[in-house]
């Protein structure tokens, strides 16, 4: 039990628990300390020393991110000499930097550019250090520039203690230190999973997406060319804040008008294949269950987390359902039902998703979601790049009417627009299989249980007919081992699972943390995104995807009833092990039906 | 031959120094290769690339070949103002390399070492195990040639 | 015991490995033998010496005389004019200009009280001297707390940095309840010109053990770890061949002497990082990591390796803790000062006449340690400076030369005690020159974890080897101790805080040579 302490910062007493450290306690009560490295999220790498305090009694400061606090400590944030030890340690920060901040990804977002603004450093103060390295760029979603780096090492610490993929190591020495991978191979040959949760945490343009904005504004300007364009639940929510509308506003109405006024030929949305998604998925279970198979039914949406399973769990991949994403089920059927619809060549379309994912333009670029004859995606766009071409483009998206998308692969449910939230897939998946299994309407369809930021959370659901369905979801990677240490171990001891049915996502708090979300994409706002989804849901006219109408059209006109043989060429997948060491394939070891 | 050299350890991490230590000191190239670092990864359950970061942290470690005689030249301060540096400059020009590199008959390779803990006898330098003290340009020379006509 | 009228004390290290000790011994005791001298002269394999010679050296006792540099060839006459005919060989002799001879002071030792006389690789000759008389003191006699209250009393200090009393630390751990407990032993070592551990470690290892060990039942530690570099071969295989035997002896162990108290010690060895001297940083390496020190608190003492309750001790300290079970505090007490007690074992390297290790009082001048333990400067030279502490040191002039070595007189400097390292300078060498290799060496080994420390090094080093270069100016100093204060107020650990040591007191006393060097 945390026990309460009397601290005082800058002559206020504050009654705070001592599991606290010095810069939560200031946080907390309103106290402002400079930091650069620290990030309310993540356990503090203690790197930078810019949060530097004094305390009564201790002869050198202290560093208030990592300090605990303790019954009658003394803290002081500012001095003369604090002040003047920040500069120059961000002088020199700075000195070892490649400054080129109005070209940088990061430019206005970049927290070292922020801190260096507010202190007001001299940048000339110090001669420069910065010895220049070339950039990594094997990764087919992330690009890390070690020039920018300012080696605070959070990218290290979400990639090894959050997410629990080590990909990324501090190799070398002193000021030789940096981030890498292991061998400096690059992250395409390292067991990243392209989750970019560190270009989230990056606090400055160090690490980015890939970007594909040239590719996509090239098949806009081509008159030849018919884009297609799709978005993702979480896009919807993630938009506005950067136009100065509260955080978390629902503006899936001015994104398809921005999209439009950008110039996509056709606008349409994931949110429809995610509730696609769920017939083709929930069949899958309910066949499952139906089956008394002992091996549980996870989702596939998240291709971070696939990459993973490839990766750490092979002997699990019969497990995940073979349902492709949302983003490839749209990719697929843009240029087969589609095209097929709208009568124009599959040549000539140009199928792009707004995800806010890096690791998308992984999934984008696998060999085997060609099922249309082409490359069913062609270029996926992060939020923070659809972002740059709105603005690029002079769009006042606060001030844009409101327009609806085009129709035939748009119209979404409730279901689908929570699937970006971490349970979302979950409580859709439930509230279709629950009428799948009894012929019956699911009444409450809020399932709590579900929602939230729990890192692991669990629930039964009485499903007459069935019994107890025993269901699970976790978020983020480090919990996706929790659950499936806890599956291989059921499996490997009495046969049995814990649970039927898991979700999975790869990043905490689902898509709308997703690695590719606007800068500053913190638990905070994360949880505040989530919970737009569940308003929009809650609005929305239809909240269960086999009501969909636009879903029981594309059944009847072309793919027949889920998992029919069509939906399986099309909409289904197969998976791969893959070496823990380069990420690289080394067998298949599930098959396409 | 590294499933030999790991198992003579306990499989837990605080031996993995041990481990690299035995794998570069029995490969002739003393170096520390991809493979290596695999097979420590699957006996230690550790991934790679936290053995990567071990293995570039500490100097004793190489992850790129090396000569069949490594030496390692103090340049701390009591061998720097004994005139280390002269030392150097020599050693560079005997074998022609620079600091780093390996001879090009791939016996030496001139490592910068820091305080060998032998400063009595600076200026110092290790030729694999075995320290050399009182350095002179001329001694330096007879080693040199004392190793080549080892081979 | 059999009487010999003579003992050769030849030192066993590295230098003199491979300088071929080992084969010279073999031909001296043939040689002896061949002259029959065998029963009159006994030849010892021991440690160091207290000089640092070329090569092969030996001491002859009673007589005092201490040889170098020592052939094969050299051993007939050797033999036949020295020990048969009692007429040393003055071309062999360390000096043989002056009659000097380093001050032994036996009777003054603590730490080095058996180094130089006994076989380090016996432990019969240990015992023989008294050797773990404390331990059994300790384990059947004492109660822990007794042994801490004990230790305390002697005023005992940390002889590894910063002079923490090693009692105080103790009493940290020694109350908490946890499942396991452990003692390591800081046996780095790595501040350049401070070797005073490894020849500890040469030259009594089972003092050492012995050391440790009480520490271990003093705070309830069933096991104790060694942490020692990479780089010291022979300081290992030493040490290894002591806790063997220590093993053997049941000395380590389950149910030592019957007590009910288990306890055993290994020795983990390190890949060259200078910062593996920072306790925390060493506890990390232990583990298998980079060597990237941990935040403070929690202390080690509380929260160490593996996250339990750990006690790091540096070798002298520990080397200390026999002699003060044996002979109580108060004996203890009556070396150094009454605010430090006990002695100090310094290296003297440098421009002296005859560089060394010796053990002298807390206290002690530096002018009295360079004069009468190191022969004072060497011929023809002139005292400009002294490099005192490594790296992380102060550089002192000629009117520190009567500040008491210790912890309490040195107050600013303090921090540079430990390593006991002194590198003495002559009127030739250039203070921006050493700061120069100073500050490259921290370049060197920055461990890059926190910016102030990775980055301050490289701008510190580009600094100074502007000034060097002549390119510099007075401002270049200025934002020099800048960039330095500021290290040492933000840097993670000591390293980083360390920098300002040398810069500071080079500007300060010796500012005239950095106003020469720079442009105006």
């Amino acid at each position: 039990m945390a026990k309460t302490v009397n601290v005082w910062i800058d002559g206020n007493q504050l009654e705070v628990p001592d599991t606290m450290t010095i810069i939560e306690a200031a946080d907390k009560h309103g106290f402002y300390i400079p930091r650069l490295c620290y990030h309310p999220d993540l356990p503090p790498t203690a790197n930078c020393g810019v949060c530097v305090v004094d305390l009564a009694g201790s002869p050198t400061p202290k560093r208030a991110c990592c300090t605990p606090v303790a019954e009658g400590m003394k803290i002081t944030t500012n001095t003369k000499k604090l002040r003047s030890y920040r500069k120059t340690l961000v002088e020199m920060i700075l000195s070892n930097h490649e400054v080129v901040c109005p070209t940088c990804v990061a430019n206005n977002k970049c927290e070292l550019q922020t801190l260096a603004s507010n202190l007001g450093v001299d940048m000339e103060a110090l001669p420069s250090i910065l010895i220049k390295k070339p950039a990594d760029d094997t990764s087919l979603s992330i690009i890390r520039d070690t020039n920018k780096c300012i080696a605070c090492g959070r990218c290290i610490t979400v990639c090894n203690e959050v997410q629990q993929v080590y990909a990324l190591t501090m190799s070398e020495r002193g000021i030789d230190s940096h981030p890498d991978t292991a061998f400096a191979h690059g992250m395409a040959n390292s067991p990243c999973v392209n989750c970019g949760q560190c270009t989230v945490y990056c606090p400055t343009g160090a690490l980015r997406e890939r970007s594909e904005i040239d590719e996509v504004w090239d098949a806009i300007l081509d008159p030849e060319k018919h884009v297609i364009v799709q978005e993702a639940p979480s896009i919807r929510v993630s938009l506005g804040e950067e136009f100065g509308m509260p955080l978390g506003s629902v503006t899936p109405k001015k994104m398809y008008a921005a999209l439009r006024k950008i110039g996509f030929d056709s606008v349409m949305d994931t949110n429809f294949t995610a509730d696609l998604t769920i017939l083709e998925e929930g069949t899958e279970c309910v066949a499952k269950l139906k089956a008394g198979d002992k091996r549980p039914l996870i989702t596939s949406c998240s291709p971070g987390w696939i990459k993973f399973m490839e990766t750490y769990y092979p002997d699990l991949a019969d497990c995940v359902s073979t349902a492709k994403s949302p983003m490839s089920m749209f990719g697929v059927l843009s240029k087969t039902y589609y095209a097929q619809e709208q009568n124009i060549d599959p040549a000539k379309i140009v199928s792009v998703a707004i995800m806010p994912c890096t690791a998308k333009k992984f999934e984008a670029r696998r060999p085997e979601l060609r099922d249309s004859g082409y490359q069913d995606t062609d270029y996926v766009l992060t939020t923070r790049e659809l972002l740059r071409m709105i603005k690029e483009a002079g769009i006042d998206f606060a001030n844009l009417k409101e327009e609806e998308a085009d129709e035939g692969m748009s119209f979404y449910t409730g279901a689908g627009t929570i699937f970006g939230a971490t349970g979302g897939v979950m409580e859709a998946a439930i509230r279709s299989a629950y009428f799948l299994v009894t012929g019956e309407e699911l009444e409450n369809l809020d399932i709590d249980a579900v929602r939230g930021l729990e890192g692991v959370k669990e629930a039964t659901i009485e499903v007459p007919g069935f019994g107890p369905l025993k269901v699970a979801v976790a978020h983020g990677l480090g919990n996706a081992r929790k659950v499936m240490d806890r599956v291989r171990e059921g499996l490997n001891t009495t046969g049995e699972s814990p649970w039927h049915f898991i979700e999975i996502m790869a990043c905490p708090g689902g898509c709308v943390g997703g690695g590719g979300q606007p800068y500053g994409n913190d638990i905070a706002s994360r949880a505040r995104r989530g919970l737009a989804l569940y308003e929009e849901d809650r609005n929305l006219p239809v909240r269960k995807s086999h009501h969909n109408p636009e879903v029981t059209r594309i059944y009847e006109r072309f793919l027949g009833e889920p998992n029919s043989p069509l939906a399986q060429k099309l909409l289904h997948t197969h998976y791969f092990e893959r070496s823990v060491n380069t990420g690289q394939v080394v067998r298949e070891v599930t098959h396409k039906h | 031959m590294y499933k030999k050299i790991c198992s003579k350890y306990e499989p837990t991490k605080d031996n993995l120094i041990h481990i690299l230590h035995e794998i570069q000191d029995t490969h002739p190239q003393h170096y520390i290769s991809d493979e290596a670092v695999e097979e420590v990864s699957k006996y230690l359950n550790l991934p790679t690339n936290h053995i990567y970061g071990v293995l570039t942290f500490y100097s004793m470690y190489s992850t790129t070949p090396r000569g069949k005689n490594i030496i390692r030249l103090c340049e701390s301060p009591p061998c720097y103002i004994k005139g280390s540096e002269n030392i150097l400059r020599k050693l560079k020009v005997l074998l022609g390399v620079e600091t780093g590199e390996t001879s090009k008959d791939g016996l030496f390779t001139l490592e910068l070492s820091a305080c060998l803990g032998v400063c009595g006898n600076a200026p110092v330098m290790m030729i694999n195990e075995d320290v050399y003290g009182d350095l002179t340009e001329e001694k330096v020379e007879e080693i040199i040639e004392k190793y080549r006509r080892a081979q | 015991m059999k009487y010999y009228r003579s003992h050769v004390l030849v030192s066993i290290n590295d230098t003199s490995i491979n300088a071929g000790v080992k084969d010279f011994i073999q031909a001296l005791r043939a040689e002896l033998a061949k002259t029959g001298l065998q029963e009159e002269i006994n030849v010892l394999e021991t440690g160091p010496l207290g000089f640092f010679g070329r090569g092969i050296c030996l001491t002859v006792y009673p007589e005092n005389i201490n040889y170098q540099d020592l052939k094969t060839e050299d051993i007939p006459e050797l033999v036949n004019e020295h020990f048969l005919k009692g007429r040393p060989v003055p071309r062999l002799m360390l000096d043989s200009d002056s009659k000097f001879s380093p001050k032994l002071n036996y009777d003054q030792r603590v730490v080095l009280r058996n180094s130089g006389i006994i076989d380090p690789e016996n432990i019969d000759e240990y015992i023989g001297v008294g050797g773990y008389e404390a331990w059994e003191k300790a384990l059947t006699q004492m109660q822990p707390m007794e042994i801490v209250e004990e230790v305390k009393a002697s005023g005992l200090r940390g002889r590894g940095g910063a002079g923490f009393p090693a009692g105080i630390k103790w009493s940290f751990s020694a109350p908490l309840e946890a499942e396991q407990k452990y003692v390591v032993v800081n046996a780095h070592d790595g501040e350049p010109g401070s070797f005073k551990d490894r020849l500890i470690k040469e030259g009594d290892p089972h003092q050492l053990l012995e050391g440790t060990m009480i520490c271990a039942r003093a705070v309830g530690a069933t096991k104790a770890w060694i942490y020692i570099r990479g780089e010291y071969k022979l300081c290992i295989q030493r040490l290894e061949k002591a806790i063997a035997q220590a093993r053997e002896y049941g000395i380590l162990g389950k149910n030592i002497f019957d007590s009910g108290f288990d306890l055993d010690i290994e020795i983990k060895i390190g890949a060259g990082a200078y910062v593996c001297g920072e306790e925390t940083a060493l506890i990390e390496s232990l583990e298998g990591n980079r060597g990237n020190p941990r935040w403070k608190p929690p202390f080690p003492g509380v929260e160490g390796l593996w996250r339990k309750p750990t006690v790091v001790n540096n070798v002298e300290t520990l080397a200390n803790v026999p002699f003060i079970i044996q002979n109580g505090a108060d004996a203890y007490r009556k070396f150094g000062t009454p605010e430090c007690s006990g002695t100090k074992v310094y290296t003297i390297l440098g421009d002296v006449a005859h560089p060394g290790l010796c053990e002298v009082d807390m206290g002690t001048t530096l002018r009295t340690i360079i004069n009468d333990y190191a022969g004072g400067m060497k011929k023809g030279f002139r005292f400009k400076a002294a490099l005192v502490g490594g790296a992380a040191g102060v550089i002192l002039s000629e009117r520190h030369l009567d500040v008491k070595m210790d912890f309490a007189s040195l107050n600013q400097y303090a921090a540079v005690l430990g390593s006991g390292a002194i590198l003495v300078m002559n009127e030739h060498q250039s203070i921006v020159d050493i700061l120069w290799s100073i500050l490259r060496f921290f370049r060197h080994e920055s461990c890059g974890k926190c910016a102030p420390c990775r980055n301050g090094c490289q701008q510190l080093y580009k600094l100074i080897n502007k000034i060097k270069k002549g390119n510099g100016t007075m401002d270049d100093v200025e934002v020099m101790l800048t960039v330095a204060e500021m290290m040492q107020a933000t840097s993670f650990c000591a390293l980083g805080q360390s920098p300002i040591m040398g810069i500071r007191s080079a500007i300060e006393n010796f500012k005239d040579e950095f106003i020469a060097i720079t442009k105006k």
